[in-house]
């Protein structure tokens, strides 16, 4: 069954345009990664998503529904977890505040959060501007699960964060695909990306290039698109 | 210059302070976690006042007048807030003074236009009539007793439904990521016209309480509200605590530099001089004191931590 599908998505920054067409969708307990350079639109195509900006044209289906230019809250509460870029943790607020402020029931708990990261619980008084930046992406991704997600998506989750805790994260994720989480998955590291990705979609110039299962993306296709 | 009078004029100052907490709380939170500067806070101040008067006029109860005042206010607050401020949060501060300027003056017509141009009057109810003897020989209003109360408990309630409920945590992360709280979930939009219309149902009750130890008319908000922004502005923009320390400093201030300042220049510049000198500074006292906690502690006393 098909969670999220965007098809020939449009949107600006301003009165520049910088998506042209953008499509991808993910099924159910799907992961599916969405790759590209920087400032090919993976971002954009994310916030456009979220309601967080306003798609100008095309069409954004989840489960069945256009939520192309609802309000975020609404959309978020349709069930999406966003995991956004820079992870933007409440620095004001606890550990433990950031996880329950916006939670929703479901089968995500605080003890579920805790035991799927357990330097959280460690940390839970404490206020989330202390955290170290592998500490912070654990937050935000236990943030958005509280919120019981049909959909989980991660903006760049291991950007900057040293190997070691990039492994946790990884191995964190593998345990939400096990589990049968549906995510979509923005990430450069290729190397970790491709073995836990269903299906992969490239964005270049804010459209979409590629679509295709990981062994279909060649390491001619990978240089083209993703080569540095 | 006796014991019981020095602790009368304290109490003064407390029941002051206590009364700009009401106001200062609710400028605050609106100043702290909307980003918007409200003049016509001192307008909620007036509504609270005068539905307390009418009310109770009509009915003969100030208990009844009392709640009218909150109701009264918290209703013109979300008024306010669905109409118009709302317009206003992404505007500059330049664009909301100028609206909000505008609607102290919608309102304050408005009230000229409902009740006239001469003062209301509200009557202490009969409950908290009299005085109480203090340790040392000192009477006391009760009903200011009562006030320094009502906003002891207003506070600990503030702070507990920040600090501890979920309101508070979403009101807090609205502080520092308005678009995050959003794309979690949260309805940004009616959780700032609540925080919008508890301020104002605040403002209404400090209104409603002080009704009854002064005149109720037209214009009375104004001046507490250049009061309640130095409180904020001491206290630290966004912070209850601030707020109520704030408050609590500027009220004694405040009173007893008017007590105090007087009689201790008389002593040096003799009685005609020194009154007059005292008391000119004594109105300026304020400004002082913020003057110099803004020189070291330039974001407040208590900064919000974001």
């Amino acid at each position: 069954m098909t969670l999220l599908q965007v098809s020939g998505l449009e949107s600006f920054y301003g009165a520049s345009q910088a998506l042209f067409g953008v499509d991808f969708s993910v099924g159910q307990s799907e992961v599916v990664a969405l790759m590209g350079r920087n400032g090919m639109g993976k971002t954009t195509a994310i916030n456009s998503v979220l309601g967080l900006i306003r798609p100008r044209g095309g069409g954004v289906r989840f489960i069945g529904r256009d939520i192309a230019g609802m309000q975020s809250y609404r959309i978020a509460r349709l069930g999406i977890g966003l995991v956004p870029e820079g992870r933007r943790c409440f620095p004001n607020l606890t550990v433990r505040e950031n996880l329950v402020a916006a939670a929703r029931q479901g089968p995500w708990t605080l003890t579920r959060i805790n035991s799927l990261f357990p330097r959280l619980e460690e940390r839970q008084d404490q206020y989330a501007h202390s955290l170290s930046g592998g500490e912070q992406q654990m937050l935000a991704i236990g943030r958005a699960l509280m919120t019981n997600p049909q959909l989980l998506i991660l903006d760049e989750a291991t950007e900057g964060l040293a190997p070691v805790i990039r492994q946790d994260i990884w191995a964190a994720i593998r345990r939400l695909k096990a589990d049968g989480q549906s995510i979509l998955v923005v990430d450069k590291t290729l190397a970790e990306l491709l073995p836990v990705a269903d299906r992969c979609f490239v964005l270049e110039k804010g459209r979409t290039v590629f679509s295709g299962k990981p062994d279909e993306l060649t390491p001619e296709l990978q240089d083209r698109y993703l080569g540095v | 210059m006796s014991t019981a009078l020095i602790i009368e004029q304290l109490l003064n100052g407390l029941q002051f302070g206590v009364m700009l907490f009401l106001m200062a709380a609710g400028l605050t939170l609106i100043f702290g976690v909307m980003g918007l500067i409200n003049l016509a806070h001192g307008s909620f101040y007036m509504i609270g006042a005068f539905a307390c008067a009418a009310v109770a006029a009509a009915t003969g109860s100030f208990w009844i007048g009392l709640a009218a005042s909150l109701a009264a206010a918290a209703a013109a607050g979300t008024l306010v807030e669905v109409a118009v401020i709302r317009r206003l949060y992404d505007r500059d501060h330049l664009d909301q003074v100028l609206a909000t300027f505008a609607l102290i003056l919608i309102f304050s017509e408005a009230t000229r236009w409902l009740f006239g141009s001469f003062p209301l009057y509200l009557d202490i109810p009969p409950v908290l009539a009299g005085a109480v003897a203090l340790p040392g020989g000192a009477h006391y209003q009760l009903y200011r007793l009562a006030i320094i109360g009502i906003g002891v408990l207003v506070a600990v309630g503030l702070y507990y439904l920040i600090s501890r409920t979920r309101l508070g945590m979403r009101i807090r992360a609205g502080e520092s990521d308005r678009e995050m709280i959003a794309a979690l979930g949260v309805d940004i939009g009616t959780l700032y016209t609540m925080v919008f219309a508890l301020g104002a149902a605040l403002a209404g009750l400090a209104g409603a309480l002080v009704g009854a130890l002064q005149s109720v008319q037209v214009g009375m908000g104004e001046p507490v509200l250049i009061l309640a922004f130095v409180v904020i502005v001491i206290g630290g923009i966004g912070s209850i605590k601030g707020a109520l320390v704030g408050a609590v400093l500027v009220g004694l201030t405040d009173t007893l530099g008017r007590f105090l300042l007087p009689k201790l220049f008389t002593v040096f510049l003799g009685p005609a001089d020194g009154a007059t000198t005292g008391a000119a500074l004594a109105s300026m006292l304020i400004y002082i004191v913020m003057a110099l906690i803004l020189a070291f502690r330039p974001k407040g006393l208590f900064p919000a931590t974001a």
